[in-house]
Formats: structure tokens, C-alpha cells, sequence
């Protein structure tokens, strides 16, 4: 089991769909129930990786690696590779989690086309699980492509009133950026084919031979990679299929969407752009461009939030806002930053998760999502508006709650680098609680008004099952995210050297983790983990990232856990 | 290409006929078809297109045969083999054998998917799968020929055959006109063709490709803007590209569509349109290679054209047929891309390309016309996007295959219609062709669309009729087997990529048709 825990987490979802299209689909309960245990089992086999991944935290590259290059289409030179670093690792644990909970929670909600429902769910679970473990880019672009289709079918067949032109919009928006994706991979493939006589897919390889593409090329690469990243993030321009996408979406589609589905294209920016173009993403117009593109989505995102009357419209572009944090974070090109924008990706997994959820249950009582159809929610719903504020406040931010970890990182990491970004990014953290805020006011506060709202059940137990792990992970990130920066804390740093060889405070440790590649410029993580025992020796305590500038009295997560790293043996029990 | 061929025999001998035989078997059949027909009562119909299935089974063990033929050979220390018969006119290499084997599928599936739609439109008669088989002889005549004089009678064989069959609903306006407007256009361009390929005879005193490649070399080496290579080269040129049903010659395929009857429709839009590019190909890598650097500017706007206007048009049809004809325009769009980045000489993954395109659009395209085959039921025609509504409801088996086919078509990987694009789009990047891969992606984003429209009518409206959608075994069996080949060439495409490139004379790891016959 442990050589082959990749494979089987990601094809455990698939074996469910398989096994529920035998059942026959009038017997809906039984359906509900395979597709549940199939749920919960994607993420039960995921919890071995914990421990075993936290012991291997501190080796560079990918571990657990299955498969070989070229043993799928050896023709073209493509495997099905699989392995994880500390950043697929925290994204693989937030899909399992998101979906087993996704999946509970359409109990209800779902009563047509069960059958085809819980299918095309686990289907998806398999392909985003997919899209974060591939080593091989072929394999990494056909789960991409892939797991549209799901997508596409959970909105256009359960989704709302307009759901025809939702589905079919994100539809196509996401296939424009992969397409021009695909052209990009190509170039790169052919390049590697051109330097090395070698065709081949293998993401180890290209890493090396990428960077090596300069001028206007790597430019035009750079672009072509990032319009498909960047739609599916959404940034700014490119935002506007995420709120018919939500809005249409049925709950569970829309916990998938925003908890999983964006993190991709940041994932995707930090897996794939950094490290292949690392020169372009260091040249000073192109970062700046992307940095700007990030805060006109944190406060467009938040303004537009502000004026909307729908309840789930709000929380889509609150997503726009929060994305746009994470992509400031990940081309602030600090460890800091990078960390915290991985933080911040899962927080937002989380805690948006967790309001689309909010909303699909006021939505499964009264079938609307207008926020002046209620008020005095918490007269008549005690226990669901305790939740909803804990999560609202983990969302605005609020120190002790996963939020305030991710933004606060974020925005030092960006301070350090430029404090004018960082000036412009702070607007976000206020509106954040000002739209938050002033909707729970008018949802949850003064007089039930409204006479329908006045027997609302409270929330049963099931619909609490679905909340009690997301608040248990808020808390949990927002009081130790220790061991968090702890597993990010080797990919991070890793990268960084990658995209910055001169780094102050990185090179050595680097380095000494690699002592393969005399030279920095084409520094990659390696493949595989090099056997050597220093490799697994952790970097030495007091090597912050910036010796002297990060500030003390504040709460600096990554430094403390970098510097009590190796003497911190008791926090491997996690 | 310089080389010539150069090892034909002046006279004929018992193995020209093995070459032949899977056209001579495909001919017995045939008639063999009409002359029992003659005997058949009404109720008995079925047994002419099982008659035909095995004279398509027959047809492909002669293949077989041949290709076995070609295993022992090379066995014995020939790199390639390639053999020719009758005085050097009739050519079975890979490159052939590659497009035997489509052909027989084609049709295969067609006849499969025809067999209960005859009888629902009471024209259950032997002379459709006669019809059918000799169009097939047709087209392994035009992949196999290596004169134009052979190429041209194998393409009026299988063109007369298929006017016929597009008209073949005799009680149907529609079937009647489509028909009509088929054959004038086909006759039109066939001549227009013909033209130009005399004009070539002219130019180089032989109808043997490999000849008029080596005497065009010469013609172009002292007058390099001879005004008659040029006329020649454009008039072949309108001719083929008429064939393929290119933009601007495309405008009688949405008609041919729509009107012939669905099952005859699919096999059109692969069999006959494969045929029309082996001919092509034929043409352009062998006879007028020399002329390369005249077609290509030409073939780039034209290719350029022909995904604008197929896209384009497609998005506003209502009528699954006519989408479908639009679509496969798209098709031929991307197809001409791989042939403007490959010459078959310093690169041949564009040529491999068109190979493996026309391979999984045998099977996705022809499942796609299979489900849409199903729709026709009693008193309803079933081939307008309204139509197919609710399928999901009514037929949830073949709903979800369609989404396969129109996923597959709008080149979504895992699926078989990825591996098209895939090699395409590859070969254009190999070759520098930076801005048509992404005109082409572009475009196939736009295809997306429209096939998209479909699969919402199909899985996310209600039915607009209750009328229940049966479908026969034989039906059931032709969609087994395009979907089968829809989702295996997807996933595991690795044994039909070295198939195409043995076909080509590609040894894995060199990138040109070095050793393929010239």
C-alpha cells in the first residue's frame, strides 16, 4: 500500500463511479449511500499520507513516485507519472476533504439523476486528484482537460435557472487557456526534443531544459502558460465565468469550484510557470504586470462583493478577491510569500468551501438566495448561525482563524519584497470584513421579518457533519500552522532558488540539498530524492529567509517553524 | 521526389491480381449483390447487407493477406517492400494498405448502421450495398493508384457510386436534391480536375506520379514560373481540394449532408472523405512534390479559410446533419495544417497526423451518425438538434456514447479525436508554424461550442417526443464498436501511432518517410 497510496487515492473516487453504474438508478438511497462511502473512502485513504508524508517532509522533489516515464504512450514519450511534494500534498488533502464533504452534503439536494450525479462527482474527485499529483505533463494536461467535462455536466444538468449558459461558459473559457496551454507544452516537448535528441513529457526533464528558452520565446511561453492559468485562478480580466459558474452551480459543484477547481490554476503558476520560466517571471514588468492584475482582483473582487444582492454572487467574487492574494503571494517570489499563498489557497478551500455551504442549506429551505428575503436568521437558527460566523470571520481574516495566517504571511512576504504592493492589498483585508460583515448583519441579525423565515429548521446532523471538520482545520490552521509551513517550508524555499538564485539566506541550503547542479541558473528540484543522509539533515535553525527584516513582534510563522525545525521532534506526531 | 519508381515489370503477371484482389473480391460481391437481390421477397432484404458484410470480411482477410505478404518480405531483408502491378499503375505499399483497412471499416460500420434505417424508409434494396462496395473499389483505387489515369477512373467509380446513394430515398425532396446538386458540383470539379492532371500529362509526357514528379523537377529547374505549371497545378488543385470539401469548394457537402441519407451521410464523411485525401496526399507528396513551395502558400490560405468557414457556420445550424457537415469542414481545416508543416521530407509528423485524424474520425464521426441514424423513427425524420432532446431520457446508452463521439470531436483527451489535433498541432510547432497552431487551437475552442450545443439539447433539455428511440443489434454493434474505438485509440493510442507510422515507412525515433515509396 505505501509504494502504490497515490494511485490508490486517486483511483479510489473512479472505482465508485464504476460500481455505481451497475446499481440501478431508481434505487436512489442505495445509490446515496455508495456514493457517500465512496466519498468518505477518498478521503480515508488519503489519511495514511499524513504520517508518511510528514516523515519525508524535508527531501526535495517528488516523493512517492509511481510509475516511469514513457510506460503509457512510450511512442511519444509520455508515463503516467505520479508523485507528490509538500505543495500537491496540502492540495490532495484539501480535494479528499472538499469531497468527501461535497458529497454528504447533497444528500438532499439532489433528487434528480441521482445516479448520473454521484458518477460524474467521483469522476471529478479523480480527475482534480489527478491534475495534482501528475509528474508528466501529458498526463497532468489530459487530467486538466479532462475533468471539464464532469464540471461542465454537474452545472449544466443540476445547476440553476441560467445553467445552460454557465456550463457552457466555463466550459469554453477554461478550454481557451488550456488549448494555448497545450501549444505551450508542445514548445516545450519539442524543445527538449531539440536540446537533448529526447522526446519526452517527464516534468523532471523539462524543469531542466525549460529555463534554458530565453528572449521573446520564453515570453510568448510564459503568456501562453498563463492565460490558461490564470482563467482558471480567475485573475482579474479573465474572472467574469466564475460567478455564473457559482452561481448556477449546485452546491456541492459550487464547494468543488471554489475549494478545488481555482486552486488549480494556482497550482498550476507555481508547479509549472515558476520553475520553467523563471527569468521571465523575475523580469521586473511581467511580475509587476501580474502583481497589479492580483490586487485589481483583491479589491474589484471585494467592491463588486459589496453591491450584490444574491448571496452566493457575494461569495464568488469574494473568491476573485481571496485568489487574488494567493497569485500576490506567488509572484512575490519570497518564501514567505509562496508559502503563505499555498496556506491561503487551502484557507480559502476551506472557508469558502464552508460558505458555499452556508448558503445551499438557507437555499434547500427556502429556494431563494436573496439576501433581503431574510433577516433574524439567528433567532430561528441558533447553532447554523454560530457556524456561519465562525466561518465568516475565518474568511475576513480574523487572527486565530485560518485566514488571518494566510493574508498576514501573504502580505509580509509582499511587504518585504515592495511595500507599495503590499499597501494595496490591505483594502482587501477591510472590505473582506466589511461585506462579510454587514451581510451576516442583515441575514442573521435583528427581527425574523419575514413570516416564511420563522420555521426554518435548524441544522440537522448531517448538514453538521459537513461543518465540524472545516471548523476543526480552521482553528487548528489558525492556532499551530506549524506543521503547515513546516511541509511547505522545502518545496517553498526550493523554488524560490529556483526563480531567485541569488535569494539571500536560501543558496546554501539549496545547494547542499543539491548538490548535482554546479549551476544555479538551471537549477531545478530534482526528481528524486537523493539518497545521501545530509540531504535529510533540516536547514539549521536561525536561517530565516530574511535575517533582519521580518518583523519580530508579530506572529511570523514561517521563521519560527523553519528555526524549531530540528528541535521540534515532538511536533512530528502532528 | 526524385526517386522514381523504377522496378515495375512491362507486363502483367498472376501476383497483379493478388494486389487487386480486395478490389476484385469487393466487385464479385457486388454484383453477386444485384444478381441475388433479384431473387429476394421483400421480407428477406436483410440477407443483401449480410452479403455485403461478408464481402467486406472477404475484402479485409485479402488485406490481410497482403499485409502478411509484406511481413515476409521485410523478414527476408527488404527494408520496405512495396509492390506494384499493372505496368507500374497500381501500388500496394503501407501508405495503401493503412487506407484498405479505413475504407473496409467505413464501410463496414456504414452498412451495419444502414441496415434497419432502409427498411424504416422502405428502400431496403440490394443495389445500396452494391452501390456501397463499389464505391469502395473506388477509393483503394485512388489510395492505391500511382497513375492518374487509374486515380481518376477509381474516383469516378466511387463518385458516380455515391451520387447514386445520396439520392437514394427516391420519395424524400431533400434526398432528391442533395443528390442532384452532389452530381453537378462532383461532375464540375472532377472535370476541372481532369484538366489539370491533362495538363500535366502534357507537361511531362506520363501519367505515372513518380515520372511527373522527376520530369516536373526538370520543368520547374529551367522556367520556374512556367504560367502552364502554374494553371496546372491550380486547376489539380481546385480539383482536390473540391474533393475534400475544402473552403471556398465546400458548398456542396452541408446539402450532400443533409439530404443523403443519414447512414450514407457518415460514410461519406469518412470513408469518401478519407479517400479524397489519400488522393491528395498521393498528389501532393508524390506527383507535384516539386511544386511544393507553389502549393503551400495556397493551402494555408485555403486551410486558414476552411476553419473560419467551417466553425463559423456550424454555430448557427439547427440541423445535426448540416452541423455535422459544417464540423467536418472544420475538420479538413486542421487536416490541410498538418500538411502545410510537413513536405514528408524533413518532417513527416504532419502527414502521420492526417493519417491518425482520419482514423479516429472514422470512428467518432461515424458513431456520431450512428446515434443520430437511431433518431429516425417512424413518422419522425430525427435529425434537427431539437430532435435529439432528452435523449438522455429516452436512450441514456446512447446519450452518454454521443457525448463520447462530440467530446471525442471537439478534441477533449482522453479520447481518440485528441490524438488528431495532438499531432497536428505538434507537427506545426516542429515546423515553426507558431501562429497557424494558434489560429488552429483557437479554433477548435470554437468547435467546442457547437458540439457543446448538441450535448445540451441532449442531456439537459426535455424530449420534445415521446416516441421511444430502439435500437437493433446490428445498430447496437456498429455503436459498440466506434465507441470501443472512440475510448481505446484515446487511452491507449500507442499501437495505432506505430501503426501509422509503419504505414509512412517511420521506424520509430526518425522523423521523415525516408524509405516510403516515391
Amino acid at each position: 500500500m505505501y509504494n502504490h497510496i497515490l494511485s490508490i487515492i486517486l483511483f479510489t473516487p473512479l472505482v465508485g463511479a464504476v460500481l455505481l453504474m451497475l446499481v440501478p438508478k431508481e434505487n436512489k438511497d442505495a445509490i446515496r449511500w455508495i456514493g457517500n462511502i465512496f466519498g468518505f473512502l477518498g478521503f480515508a485513504v488519503s489519511l495514511p499520507l499524513i504520517p508518511w508524508f510528514w516523515a519525508l517532509k524535508d527531501r526535495a522533489g517528488f516523493q512517492f513516485v509511481e510509475g516511469a516515464p514513457n510506460n503509457w504512450i512510450p511512442s511519444i514519450g509520455s508515463g503516467y507519472v505520479i508523485g507528490i511534494d509538500g505543495i500537491s500534498f496540502l492540495l490532495i488533502m484539501l480535494t479528499t476533504l472538499l469531497g468527501a464533504i461535497s458529497i454528504l452534503s447533497s444528500w438532499n439536494a439532489i433528487q434528480e439523476r441521482v445516479k448520473e450525479y454521484y458518477v460524474w462527482f467521483l469522476v471529478l474527485q479523480t480527475g482534480m486528484l489527478g491534475v495534482f499529483m501528475a509528474n508528466d505533463m501529458f498526463l497532468f494536461f489530459v487530467f486538466w482537460e479532462a475533468m471539464l467535462v464532469p464540471m461542465y455536466l454537474l452545472i449544466g444538468i443540476w445547476g440553476g435557472p441560467r445553467k445552460l449558459y454557465a456550463a457552457i461558459k466555463f466550459f469554453l473559457y477554461t478550454l481557451f487557456g488550456s488549448v494555448l496551454m497545450l501549444l505551450g507544452i508542445l514548445f516545450l516537448y519539442f524543445h527538449h526534443h531539440t536540446l537533448t535528441g529526447v522526446y519526452t513529457f517527464y516534468l523532471p526533464d523539462l524543469y531542466a531544459t525549460a529555463p534554458k528558452i530565453g528572449g521573446h520565446a520564453a515570453i510568448w511561453l510564459f503568456f501562453a502558460f498563463f492565460v490558461g492559468f490564470a482563467i482558471k485562478v480567475p485573475m482579474f480580466p479573465f474572472h467574469t465565468w466564475l460567478p455564473d459558474a457559482h452561481v448556477e452551480a449546485p452546491t456541492a459543484g459550487s464547494v468543488i469550484l471554489a475549494g478545488v477547481l481555482l486552486k488549480m490554476g494556482t497550482y498550476g503558476l507555481i508547479r509549472f510557470s515558476l520553475p520553467f520560466f523563471p527569468a521571465v517571471a523575475m523580469t521586473p514588468w511581467v511580475r509587476q504586470f501580474v502583481i497589479v492584475l492580483s490586487l485589481i482582483a483583491i479589491i474589484y473582487g471585494a467592491l463588486v462583493s459589496l453591491m450584490q444582492k444574491d448571496m452566493k454572487k457575494l461569495v464568488a467574487y469574494s473568491s476573485v478577491s481571496h485568489l487574488g492574494f494567493c497569485t500576490l503571494g506567488i509572484f512575490a517570489l519570497s518564501p514567505l510569500g509562496l508559502s503563505g499563498s499555498v496556506l491561503q489557497q487551502i484557507n480559502h478551500g476551506i472557508s469558502t468551501g464552508a460558505l458555499f455551504l452556508i448558503v445551499g442549506i438557507l437555499y434547500e429551505r427556502r429556494h431563494t438566495r436573496e439576501i433581503a428575503e431574510y433577516g433574524g436568521i439567528s433567532n430561528v437558527m441558533p447553532v447554523y448561525a454560530t457556524i456561519t460566523l465562525i466561518m465568516f470571520m475565518s474568511s475576513m481574516g480574523l487572527p486565530l482563524l485560518n485566514g488571518f495566517v494566510g493574508e498576514f504571511t501573504i502580505l509580509q512576504g509582499t511587504f518585504m519584497e515592495n511595500k507599495v504592493w503590499a499597501a494595496w492589498a490591505v483594502p482587501g483585508v477591510i472590505l473582506a470584513a466589511a461585506y462579510l460583515l454587514w451581510l451576516y448583519q442583515r441575514v442573521f441579525f435583528g427581527p425574523v421579518n419575514n413570516p416564511k423565515n420563522e420555521k426554518l429548521l435548524d441544522l440537522s446532523g448531517r448538514e453538521l457533519a459537513t461543518f465540524i471538520p472545516l471548523v476543526i482545520v480552521a482553528f487548528w490552521i489558525g492556532l499551530y500552522p506549524k506543521p503547515f509551513f513546516q511541509i511547505l517550508a522545502t518545496p517553498v524555499n526550493n523554488l524560490v532558488a529556483t526563480v531567485r538564485p541569488d535569494y539571500p539566506g536560501l543558496a546554501k541550503p539549496m545547494l547542499a540539498a543539491q548538490p548535482v547542479n554546479p549551476n544555479p541558473e538551471a537549477a531545478t528540484p530534482l526528481p528524486e530524492p537523493p539518497k545521501a543522509p545530509e540531504t535529510q539533515k533540516p536547514a539549521t535553525p536561525g536561517d530565516g529567509q530574511k535575517p533582519g527584516v521580518a518583523t519580530k513582534q508579530k506572529p511570523a510563522p514561517v521563521n519560527t517553524a523553519k528555526a524549531n525545525l530540528a528541535a521540534a521532534p515532538a511536533a512530528l506526531g502532528k | 521526389m526524385t526517386t522514381s519508381l523504377t522496378t515495375f515489370s512491362l507486363s502483367y503477371s498472376s501476383t497483379d491480381y493478388l494486389l487487386a484482389l480486395p478490389m476484385l473480391l469487393l466487385t464479385v460481391f457486388a454484383l453477386g449483390i444485384l444478381m441475388i437481390d433479384l431473387m429476394l421477397p421483400q421480407q428477406w432484404k436483410r440477407v443483401n447487407a449480410i452479403t455485403a458484410l461478408i464481402g467486406v470480411a472477404f475484402s479485409s482477410v485479402a488485406v490481410v493477406k497482403l499485409h502478411l505478404v509484406y511481413h515476409a518480405a521485410e523478414k527476408q531483408g527488404i527494408a520496405i517492400a512495396t509492390f506494384t502491378g499493372f505496368m507500374g499503375s497500381l501500388v500496394v505499399d503501407r501508405f495503401a494498405i493503412y487506407f484498405f483497412y479505413l475504407f473496409l471499416m467505413g464501410a463496414g460500420i456504414a452498412i451495419l448502421m444502414s441496415m434497419r434505417y432502409l427498411e424504416i424508409e422502405h428502400e431496403s434494396h440490394g443495389e445500396f450495398y452494391a452501390l456501397m462496395l463499389l464505391s469502395v473499389v473506388g477509393m483503394m483505387c485512388m489510395a492505391a493508384g500511382y497513375d492518374i489515369v487509374l486515380i481518376f477512373i477509381g474516383l469516378e467509380l466511387m463518385a458516380i457510386s455515391t451520387y447514386v446513394l445520396v439520392g437514394f430515398l427516391r420519395r424524400d425532396k431533400r434526398s432528391n436534391e442533395a443528390a442532384l446538386k452532389y452530381l453537378l458540383l462532383g461532375a464540375f470539379s472532377s472535370g476541372i480536375f481532369a484538366y489539370g492532371l491533362s495538363l500535366f500529362y502534357g507537361l511531362t509526357g506520363s501519367t505515372n506520379l513518380g515520372q511527373i514528379a522527376q520530369k516536373l523537377q526538370e520543368v520547374i529547374a529551367t522556367r520556374p514560373n512556367d504560367p502552364v505549371v502554374i494553371f496546372a497545378l491550380l486547376t489539380t488543385t481546385t480539383g482536390l481540394l473540391f474533393k475534400i470539401a475544402a473552403v471556398p469548394f465546400h458548398q456542396w457537402a452541408p446539402d450532400a449532408y443533409e439530404g443523403a441519407p443519414t447512414s450514407i451521410t457518415g460514410f461519406m464523411s469518412v470513408a469518401v472523405k478519407s479517400a479524397a485525401w489519400a488522393m491528395l496526399l498521393r498528389i501532393f507528396l508524390f506527383g507535384l512534390y516539386p511544386l511544393r513551395s507553389m502549393y503551400v502558400p495556397l493551402l494555408i490560405f485555403v486551410a486558414i479559410a476552411t476553419m473560419t468557414g467551417g466553425n463559423l457556420a456550424a454555430i448557427t445550424q439547427d440541423n445535426l446533419k448540416r452541423l455535422l457537415a459544417y464540423s467536418s469542414i472544420a475538420h479538413v481545416g486542421y487536416m490541410l495544417l498538418g500538411l502545410i508543416a510537413s513536405d514528408g521530407q524533413t518532417n513527416s509528423t504532419g502527414i502521420m497526423a492526417i493519417m491518425i485524424y482520419l482514423l479516429v474520425y472514422t470512428f467518432m464521426n461515424l458513431g456520431a451518425f450512428a446515434v443520430i441514424t437511431s433518431l429516425r423513427r417512424r413518422n419522425i425524420i430525427g435529425d434537427t438538434v431539437d430532435d435529439i432532446a432528452g435523449l438522455y431520457f429516452k436512450a441514456p446508452t446512447e446519450a452518454i456514447l454521443m457525448l463520447i463521439f462530440l467530446l471525442s470531436l471537439a478534441g477533449i483527451p482522453p479520447l481518440a479525436g485528441f490524438w488528431g489535433k495532438y499531432f497536428i498541432f505538434l507537427a506545426l510547432i516542429q515546423t515553426g508554424h507558431y501562429a497557424l497552431a494558434a489560429i488552429g487551437v483557437l479554433y477548435s475552442v470554437v468547435g467546442l461550442y457547437y458540439y457543446m450545443r448538441i450535448a445540451n439539447s441532449m442531456l439537459m433539455r426535455q424530449p420534445i417526443d415521446a416516441e421511444p428511440v430502439h435500437t437493433r443489434p446490428a445498430m447496437r454493434l456498429a455503436l459498440t464498436i466506434t465507441a470501443a474505438g472512440t475510448v481505446v485509440i484515446g487511452l491507449f493510442p500507442n499501437f495505432f501511432i506505430n501503426v501509422t507510422n509503419w504505414s509512412l515507412g517511420l521506424v520509430q525515433g526518425t522523423q521523415h518517410m525516408a524509405g516510403m515509396l516515391r
